[in-house]
């Protein structure tokens, strides 16, 4: 993958692409346009959610991830499971026959992100107790979460945690411990996410709230899924590998990060048109009393994620049957809290896509054109014209990204005029 | 100075199914407008305020959005029933909503006060049998 200033990991295979009008209408940041007979995604509004590559019939929406050859090129390779891995496999007797079988697969070692997870889950429970940052406090956790909120909802900017991914704090314990105890250099320890979605991805190429990753590569579940099957039936069962809890493992599904840190005042919401709903009520400040918000792009939550192989439903009941929440424990303790870099370096920004203008007159002429020319569209949202709706096509028109006539409603009414216009000539010349 | 934009939004009384849409609109069209976030959240909870108070407690009115470049002003004007008595009615836990509009989880009397908490300026004239106007403004920094 090439170093590119705004990488995405969801990409179109234009060849494919029959200029339907599927990911456009489903695209949450209204990203996509559909021009010269195939789509196209504007990269300054996507935020790597996945939903095109779910609803695309013609599989022209794919992500970007790296094979698993990758690892080939370091020295000594840790796997990084997500924990919607888990639930991925119909009758797993234990985790630890999944974390064997990947070290059958070439990984000198495997640190579960579910660990991850239980670290970040403790240190959410302790920015839970000071009361600085706004209410309710929104997990970071879900990269696409965080980036419709960059776009959409600038103002909730404050409230997300500024604490890593699970995958991030993973990797570096992971990398911390693996040269400690094999007398090895950091440096020469590649770590690699087994990726359940492409925002992941992206997140490892462009982090968010910090300079770079600790994660070297992401693997997609989907490229895993066969040889793992495989080597699961060759590996042992014992657990020594597994060192999560009940609770990290519980992050795979929706309203598990919720279990683990406030149970008693959260709430986790899926699927991210659901999440832009209550993001607004956010904002309106309806939710009083509201502690913590968990929100994922994914139906389900991670177990969701476009890149597994399991159906989200079946898959979070596989998890379900794996941990038993009521009687979970956070085993993590007060050093792991100072001893990793936990904590965000740098401030979530703004994007600010949907501004129509720097300048604030400016931005009110355009919208002043908007207004006139959307009173004159049919309002049918059809996508005809390759805009999602009636709104953005006048949008597209006053930034000149689209010409009045691409709609073919108009041009219907125009093509009357015109036939009528003939009509007219043709009589005229018959007296 | 001249106002620069302005926008109208009828609001029905009773009407919760599309209660809160002005407010979404109004805050689309101030994104697009590249209003600073901080403007933006204050606007956001005293619209979505306001327009609340419009659904349950007026006989219908209309909500205003005015943007100029120093500031955005929000007005609220409806047609009754009117507030006998401003002062209580700005009063912290005061509320007259209807058990309809309290067991939809509002009426707890925080709407006013919690209005003029955000805006930055925030005036509010009422006449029994005539009718309410609330006017509020949010400035704009430069």
């Amino acid at each position: 993958m090439e170093e590119t200033k705004r990488f995405h990991s969801v990409r179109l295979e234009k060849d494919k692409c029959r200029a339907c009008t599927n990911c456009l209408k489903r695209c949450p940041t209204e990203a996509i346009r559909v021009r010269g007979g195939s789509a196209h995604i504007i990269d300054e509004r996507c935020i790597d959610c996945g939903v095109c590559i779910r609803v695309c019939d013609y599989h022209a929406k794919v992500a970007v991830t790296d094979p698993l050859s990758i690892i080939e090129g370091w020295k000594y390779r840790i796997a990084l499971p997500a924990p919607s891995l888990y639930g991925q496999f119909k009758n797993l007797k234990n985790i630890g026959q999944l974390l064997n079988g990947l070290k059958e697969l070439g990984f000198d070692d495997v640190f579960e992100v579910a660990r991850g997870a239980d670290v970040v889950s403790r240190a959410i429970r302790e920015r839970l107790k000071k009361p600085d940052i706004p209410r309710p406090v929104i997990s970071s956790a879900c990269p696409a979460i965080v980036r419709l909120i960059q776009v959409r909802f600038p103002d909730l900017i404050d409230h997300i945690v500024d604490i890593r991914q699970p995958m991030e704090v993973a990797a570096m314990i992971a990398k911390k411990e693996f040269a400690r105890k094999h007398q090895v250099s950091e440096k020469e320890i590649g770590c690699f996410f087994l990726t359940p979605c492409p925002a992941k991805v992206t997140a490892i190429r462009n982090p968010i709230g910090h300079e770079k990753s600790a994660v070297d590569g992401a693997i997609s579940v989907l490229d895993i899924y066969g040889p793992l099957s495989s080597a699961m039936r060759r590996a042992p069962e014992d657990e020594t590998l597994k060192t999560s809890s009940d609770f990290g493992v519980g992050w795979a599904r929706s309203g598990g990060e919720c279990d683990a840190v406030c149970p008693e005042a959260s709430m986790a919401v899926d699927g991210i048109t659901n999440c832009i709903r209550v993001l607004e009520e956010i904002e309106d400040n309806r939710l009083n009393g509201l502690e913590f918000f968990e929100g994922a792009a994914c139906t389900g939550g991670c177990v969701g994620g476009p890149l597994n192989f399991e159906n989200n439903y079946v898959a979070r009941n596989w998890i379900r049957r794996l941990v038993d929440i009521r009687n979970a424990e956070l085993n993590v303790d007060n050093g792991m809290m100072t001893k990793y870099q936990l904590y965000d370096s740098r401030r979530i920004q703004p994007n600010s896509v949907m501004k129509l203008d720097d300048d604030l007159l400016e931005a009110m002429r355009k919208m002043e054109r908007i207004e006139e020319i959307y009173a004159t569209l049919p309002g049918y949202d059809c996508g005809s014209c390759g805009s999602p709706t009636c709104r953005t096509f006048a949008e597209d028109i006053v930034q000149g990204n689209a010409r009045e006539m691409d709609c073919i409603h108009k041009m219907k009414e125009q093509l009357k005029v015109m036939a009528q216009q003939m009509v007219d000539i043709a009589e005229t010349q018959r007296e | 100075m001249a106002v620069l934009m302005e926008k109208t939004f009828p609001v029905r009384a009773g009407a919760y199914e599309t209660a809160g849409e002005a407010s979404t609109t109004i805050k689309r069209t101030l994104k697009q407008l590249g209003v600073s976030a901080d403007v933006l959240r204050h606007v956001s909870v005293a619209c979505y305020e306001v327009e609340l108070n419009l659904v349950i407690h007026s006989d219908g009115g209309e909500l205003i959005l005015q943007v100029e470049p120093e500031k955005v002003t929000l007005i609220s004007r409806d047609q009754g029933p009117g507030i006998p008595d401003i002062g209580k009615a700005m009063t912290e836990g005061f509320s007259t909503a209807n058990e309809e509009a309290r067991t939809l989880g509002f009426g707890a009397g925080m709407g006013l006060p919690n209005m003029k908490r955000n805006a930055t300026e925030f005036d509010i004239q009422s006449e029994v049998g005539v009718g309410t106007t609330i006017t509020m403004s949010f400035a704009l920094k430069a």
